[in-house]
């Protein structure tokens, strides 16, 4: 857990701009993504920006990783591979992670974002991500 | 904002002009994270974005935040299958694979080149990467497929009678 780099994270400048709140009970963490205009990738549909949702779930996929365990500093994506399933409307969407396995160095994360129904995701992004963890080699 | 694009390449690259001011204005996302086009042509797109204190994702370093790059790829990988498709309908994003290879230089605009590689019937694959100076030292590389979804579609035709009946 290191609930200062999780508060420095949705501080940061980009992540308070797109208005990432994270819900957290425990260690089970819920993003929310709350609806703004300026989140609009295609007006005519409506649809949420492909861009804003990536980056929604890259955002949550960080969070979970420094509730997962201490970090001396933020992670660090290395790869994402994001899967659109449906059209994300012009409402608030939700996302929680899973991280398949955390290591000293990298970490595998799986999140899933959704809408009206958890059943029914929006889309699916799958990453590696380079991390710290505290007392490990801190240097890199 | 005829239902059928030109054959003509002249008259194709014509209409992809007049479309590429809409083609960010139209995305508030876009719009609000700053990107501008740098050219379009039937399967290649260029976007930039300039570097943005509001932007940062590492307030150690400076750097943006990864999902500014991802929207940027998202973006322009987009506008490269909307031609490739034909500059009819505007395609959805199916998946997008991103390797991040280097943090971005903090301070240095980054652009985004895209190519559609193949596209058939609704389907586009396009590769992009992103840069912050020099294109053979990129930032980031993405692959992508589009498609172009019944919601697209239906969005169009309603655009387009909507269109139609303000001109009557």
């Amino acid at each position: 857990m290191s609930q200062a780099l999780l508060d420095t994270l949705l501080a940061t400048p980009f992540v308070s701009r797109i208005g990432v709140r994270i819900e957290q009970k425990g260690t089970e963490l819920t993003g929310v993504l709350p609806f703004t205009d300026k989140l609009v990738g295609n007006p005519l549909i409506p649809a949420l920006h492909g861009g804003a949702v990536g980056a929604f779930m890259e955002v949550v996929a960080s969070a979970s990783l420094l509730v997962s365990q201490p970090m001396a500093r933020l992670p660090r994506p290395i790869d994402v591979a994001i899967d659109y399933l449906r059209p994300a409307r012009a409402q608030d969407v939700y996302a929680r992670a899973i991280v398949a396995r955390s290591g000293r160095r990298v970490a595998n994360v799986r999140v899933e974002a959704w809408q009206g129904r958890t059943e029914a995701p929006v889309a699916t992004l799958h990453g590696h991500f380079l991390i710290t963890p505290q007392g490990a080699d801190e240097e890199s | 904002m005829d239902p059928d694009s030109p054959d003509d390449p002249a008259e194709f690259q014509k209409r992809l002009d007049a479309l590429a001011p809409l083609i960010v204005d139209g995305a508030p996302y876009a719009v609000s994270l700053g990107f501008k086009i740098a050219e379009i042509t039937r399967d290649r797109a260029v976007m930039t974005t300039p570097y943005s204190e509001d932007l940062v994702g590492d307030p150690e370093t400076g750097t943006l935040h990864g999902g500014v790059i991802t929207a940027l790829l998202d973006h322009c990988c987009g506008i490269a299958a909307f031609g490739g498709l034909g500059a009819r309908h505007t395609p959805a994003t199916l998946d997008l694979r991103i390797d991040y290879m280097r943090p971005a230089k903090p301070g240095c605009d980054i652009t985004a080149e895209a190519h559609c590689l193949k596209s058939h019937g609704l389907v586009a694959f396009v590769r992009a990467t992103a840069h912050d100076g020099d294109p053979d030292d990129p930032v980031a590389i993405a692959q992508a497929a589009f498609m172009i979804s019944g919601a697209s579609k239906a969005a169009h035709k309603r655009a387009y009678e909507a269109f139609k009946d303000a001109k009557s």
